[in-house]
């Protein structure tokens, strides 16, 4: 400032100085980019990751959390056993607090141990014992605070105590201790507690061993200790060491033991959260989680926000060092040994709608997003081969795409209990293979889903062990092999299986008009017309009418129950890579009317589950895969399903998102990723300015509009006063 | 005035029975509690046995209405509509179905609520009727005309409309505020500025024509005249006698919905990522989940009388005429 410049300001009076100096303070104050940034303390400092939720997760327990919005949470939070390796393929188990793979040792009725090979109507139990990394420990927590004494802190909440606790964080003293192979055997036990509901608990019982005198103990005394009784399949070896012992052979289990219904939980969460005036508070277990994962949960508000902070005790993990392939090339592997987790937050934010949500996406505000339909077009084209690739303007933005095709199933069920569609007959399954022609899911993935998904050739999607891809996988009753590639068998071929099934142009013998079927559906909406429009013509192309039952989710599953729906739609996805999590879904004892299994069109076919049975306790191998052919093959010519189509994902990021790779299995990605605050930070100043102009013009626009206004008043009361003053 | 009070409680109470019983009904007709069971226990592995530990916990178990294998009183007491309905009179709210505390959840819900309602209808109130005023200043002129025409097209629009279209402008193409969000404290205003525009700007239409009908009754009145005759400014006369003889169905309108602006705005909530109670009600729904649907049409229904209750007295203290007895 020159010297003119500051005696001008000295020389000026105090009351203009104080007016220029609030002005100058006020502008100063206030930062005019990103005016619309809707995180009030961050604006892009430091390594945060911002994510969204669309509906609050029900449960963070992990005894009972089962769906994806829950496990996107806990999956950075617990930690089981084991992992999957985060980059290779095909998807494979890799230890995460253990020290190495559970060790298996198969044993005979009289408890003798059995040689690896051993075959399997020999195997009455099989122990798994896993060793846990010493050093592991929990994340801070109230509950685990402790008294100089050693007693716990809060166990014993008094009123005064309560009095000034709102939520978990109010708790002035956490503590932490070392994570043992109790904990691991506590959770165990806390599947098997009917008080709890795990979902599993069912699925678990008839494996584990002693699981289900457990339940039946608990259910007898309800209010009784975990930590007091013992399930005699779970037991600990030592501080560090603990084994499960399961009936039969089932190498599925491993997978299991992936999953968060088995990470570890200290006894002293289920006594700090027992307390009811706590849960008055909504303070408990399934809001506010305690793991040994790489982060904790520090603020929980899922009506608006949720907060995962870096653990400060986590025990420490390092970035893969190697990968597939084409990993090296897309920088995947530029952090290889480096340690996790990269991310020091992660702010996920209420956002039920999906405009919004997108449009604060293309803000800067989120770092990743799906596509919804209604943005779809504005984000992807397609290049003459197919091949789906970003827009320009996505471009311009440093977007990036990833795709996978998702490890679920979309089919088309037939109610094999049915008397026209169900059934053995090789008229009936005529009419189902037919049909499974006529439904032409190519074009049902164009119109509905954009093109995300692929033609489904038989149960199994792609990533799942026994998947095959080319001719070998091709399902040769409804496809050719045609220049190298599917091609849906033509509609004649259709017809003629009609007039085999004794249906010449759709015509039903006994009526002599078109056979009417029916097709149970959950679409109910305006907007799901044109979808169930295209049943009704895909139907119609062999002469057939459909009749289009919509009905409520409730009334849905009444139907499928009570075996009275005939053909609908269902889903399917994969709790783990495996065939038989597939495969279990068309097995006979697991039939939805008998048995209540999810065995949803009630196929029973004697041949299959024989395959079956022998199938899923197999180890993968040379025997298996051709087992599970046979199997594919027995259910494309029985067609109890029309295989409808595995979804494919589309998933954008921003050029400061990094480390990114889908894993279907994974549900702890976070650690690995990275975000490069500095140049989110850049890019949103960039593209977030304000813009002022259209404010200034529609405040002369209302200026124009009043002053005529107050002209024409001042006109009018001016008139009336000179006529009061002229009758006066 | 106690008396009336008193005996407006007691006539409020089978109302709110009444109510109680049509939304157990109501709800029980579509959902069972098998089907309520299902849905809280997600899709997968759910098998008989779980729906029935399920029923168990959560008090489910038992016959809706009526008990026939109890004795005597306990025939109704020991039911479904006794057991979950009974809390709810001593408003007792107890806890939802996917296990939280409601009291708890509503006292949390119920700010965010207010915090965009409230300044939406302060502000709105204020608007329609500066512009309804202004239209009956300006009656009989092309100025009315205009602004009638600009009423019903206001009126015309769906407030899906404005809400999209004002996050899409403001939000998206302006840049001047939070497409959606919401802070607590102060920080709540800059995520309460669109919202409660909006909400100002779609509410224009309807409201400032219907003061306009209220003042063009009260403007052709005799005091009117005289108070012209007097040789008050039309504005004087507009705003000191005309607005406060208007006041009687201005507060039926306005004071009859002030407890209900608790129970949140359904949409604009949503839209906006407001966690109010208006989405609360929404999502329970959406998730069958029946103490929380219950527990929030008792609510409304108690703020609702209350709000008539209240109406009645708000007469009073804008006509001396009226008296409550």
């Amino acid at each position: 400032m020159t010297l003119l410049g500051m005696s001008s300001i000295l020389s000026m009076p105090i009351k203009r100085l104080s007016v220029l100096l609030f002005w100058v303070a006020l502008l100063t104050a206030c930062d005019l980019t990103q005016l619309n940034n809707p995180y009030v303390q961050d604006k892009s400092a430091g390594s945060v990751l911002y994510s969204s939720f669309s509906e609050r997760p029900k449960h963070l327990d992990p005894a009972v959390a089962y769906s994806s919005n829950e496990y996107a949470f806990i999956g950075q939070i617990y930690e089981p056993p084991l992992q999957y390796r985060y980059l290779k393929r095909p998807y494979e188990l890799i230890p995460l607090t253990t020290i190495k793979m559970p060790t298996v040792v198969y044993r005979n009725k009289a408890g003798q141990t059995l040689p690896e090979n051993a075959p399997i109507q020999d195997i009455a139990f099989t122990d798994y014992i896993l060793d846990i990394k010493p050093g592991i420990q929990f994340q801070p927590h109230p509950a685990l605070a402790k008294a100089a004494d050693g007693t716990y802190l809060y166990h014993h909440l008094t009123p005064a105590q309560l009095e000034e606790i709102t939520t978990l964080s109010d708790f002035k003293a956490t503590g932490s201790r070392e994570l043992t192979a109790e904990d691991y055997v506590y959770q165990i036990k806390r599947l098997a507690n009917p008080k709890i509901q795990s979902p599993i608990a069912g699925v678990m019982q008839p494996y584990i061993v002693g699981f289900e005198a457990f339940a039946k103990q608990l259910n007898a005394a309800p209010k009784t200790d975990l930590n007091s009784l013992s399930m005699s399949g779970v037991k600990s070896l030592g501080r560090y060491q603990y084994q499960i012992t399961i009936n039969g052979k089932y190498p599925q289990f491993r997978f299991w033991l992936a999953m968060y219904f088995f990470a570890p939980m200290p006894w002293e969460a289920d006594a700090f959260y027992a307390q009811p005036h706590l849960k008055a508070k909504n303070i408990s277990l399934d809001w506010f989680p305690i793991g040994t994962g790489p982060y904790q949960l520090t603020e929980n508000n899922p009506n608006r926000q949720m907060v995962l902070l870096k653990n400060p005790v986590f025990h420490g993990e390092s970035y893969p060092d190697s990968g597939e392939p084409e990993d090296q090339a897309l920088g995947l592997l530029k952090d290889a040994g480096k340690p996790l987790p990269f991310i020091d937050k992660v702010v996920y934010t209420l956002e039920k709608e999906t405009i919004p949500y997108w449009n604060k996406f293309l803000q800067g505000y989120y770092d990743a997003s799906g596509i919804a339909s209604d943005s779809f077009d504005q984000a992807i084209q397609f290049a003459g081969n197919g091949q789906a690739q970003l827009t320009p303007a996505m471009q311009a933005q440093g977007m990036q795409l990833q795709t996978e095709v998702q490890t679920s199933s979309f089919y088309m069920g037939f109610n094999m209990l049915d008397n026209v569609v169900g059934g053995n007959s090789e008229k009936a399954r005529k009419l189902r293979l037919a049909l499974s022609i006529a439904v032409d899911y190519e074009e049902y993935i164009a119109i509905f889903s954009n093109g995300r998904g692929v033609a489904a050739q038989g149960i199994l999607p792609p990533g799942i062990y026994g998947n095959q891809a080319g001719k070998a996988g091709m399902n040769p009753n409804v496809y050719d092999w045609v220049d190298g590639a599917y091609r849906r068998k033509p509609l004649a071929a259709a017809k003629q299986l009609m007039a085999e099934a004794g249906y010449p142009n759709g015509i039903d013998p006994a009526t002599r008009e078109g056979l009417i079927l029916y097709f149970d559906s959950t679409s109910t909406s305006t907007e799901d017309r044109p979808m169930l429009n295209w049943y009704r013509k895909q139907f119609e192309k062999l002469g057939i009418k459909l009749v289009i039952r919509s009905t409520d989710y409730n009334r849905f599953q009444q139907k499928m129950s009570d075996g009275n729906a005939q053909i609908f739609v269902w889903g399917w996805n994969a709790d783990y890579p495996d065939p038989e999590n597939f495969f279990f879904l068309l097995y006979g004892p697991n039939g939805k009317v008998k048995h209540g299994g999810e065995n949803a069109v009630n196929y029973n076919n004697p041949e299959f589950d024989k395959l079956f049975e022998q199938m899923r306790n197999m180890d993968d191998g040379d025997e298996r895969m051709r087992l599970i052919q046979q199997l594919q093959d027995q259910i494309r010519h029985d067609a109890p399903w029309i295989f409808g189509f595995h979804p494919k994902s589309f998933v954008l990021y921003h050029s400061w998102y990094g480390n990114s790779k889908a894993n279907l299995m994974a549900n702890n990605r976070l650690k690995y990723l990275r975000i490069n605050a500095e140049e989110r930070g850049a890019k949103r100043g960039e593209w977030n300015k304000p813009v002022f102009w259209p404010l200034l013009i529609g405040f002369i626009a209302i200026v124009l509009l009043i002053i005529p206004a107050v002209i024409a008043y001042r006109r009018r009361s001016l008139a009336t006063l000179l006529v009061a003053q002229h009758r006066s | 005035m106690f008396q009336y009070f008193i005996r407006r409680c007691l006539y409020a109470l089978p109302i709110l029975m009444g109510v109680n019983i049509l939304t157990f009904v109501l709800f029980f007709i579509v959902n069972s509690p098998e089907d309520m069971a299902r849905m809280q226990l997600g899709q997968k592995h759910v098998t008989p046995a779980a729906i029935q530990n399920w029923k168990q916990q959560h008090g489910y178990d038992l016959p809706l209405l009526w008990n026939e294998s109890q004795d005597s009183a306990k025939k109704l007491t020991e039911t479904i509509f006794y057991q979950k309905s009974v809390g709810l009179f001593l408003l007792d709210f107890g806890v939802s179905d996917s296990g939280r505390d409601m009291a708890t959840d509503i006292k949390q819900r119920m700010w965010p609520s207010l915090a965009l309602a409230l300044p939406s209808l302060v502000l709105g109130l204020t608007v329609n009727i500066c512009v309804a005023l202004m239209m009956v200043l300006f009656r009989n002129t092309y100025l009315e005309l205009g602004s009638m025409v600009l009423c019903v097209m206001l009126m015309s629009i769906s407030s899906l409309f404005y809400i999209i279209g004002g996050q899409f402008y403001i939000g998206k193409v302006l840049k001047l505020v939070p497409i959606s969000g919401y802070a607590s404290g102060l920080d709540a205003f800059k995520f309460m500025v669109l919202p409660v525009i909006i909400g100002v700007v779609s509410g224009i239409g309807s409201g400032a024509r219907w003061y306009r009908t209220l003042f063009l009754e009260e403007v052709e009145k005799d005091y009117v005249r005289t108070a012209r005759a007097k040789g008050l400014s039309e504005t004087q006369v507009l705003f000191k006698h005309v607005l406060k003889n208007a006041m009687i169905p201005i507060l039926t309108g306005v004071v009859v919905v002030l407890p209900l602006l608790f129970m949140g705005s359904l949409i604009m909530e949503s839209f906006f990522s407001i966690p109010g109670l208006g989405s609360y009600t929404i999502d329970a729904i959406n998730s069958q989940d029946f103490a929380i649907v219950r527990a929030m049409v008792f609510l409304g229904s108690l703020l609702y009388v209350l709000g008539l209750l209240l109406t009645d007295i708000s007469y009073t203290l804008v006509d001396p005429r009226v008296r409550l007895s």
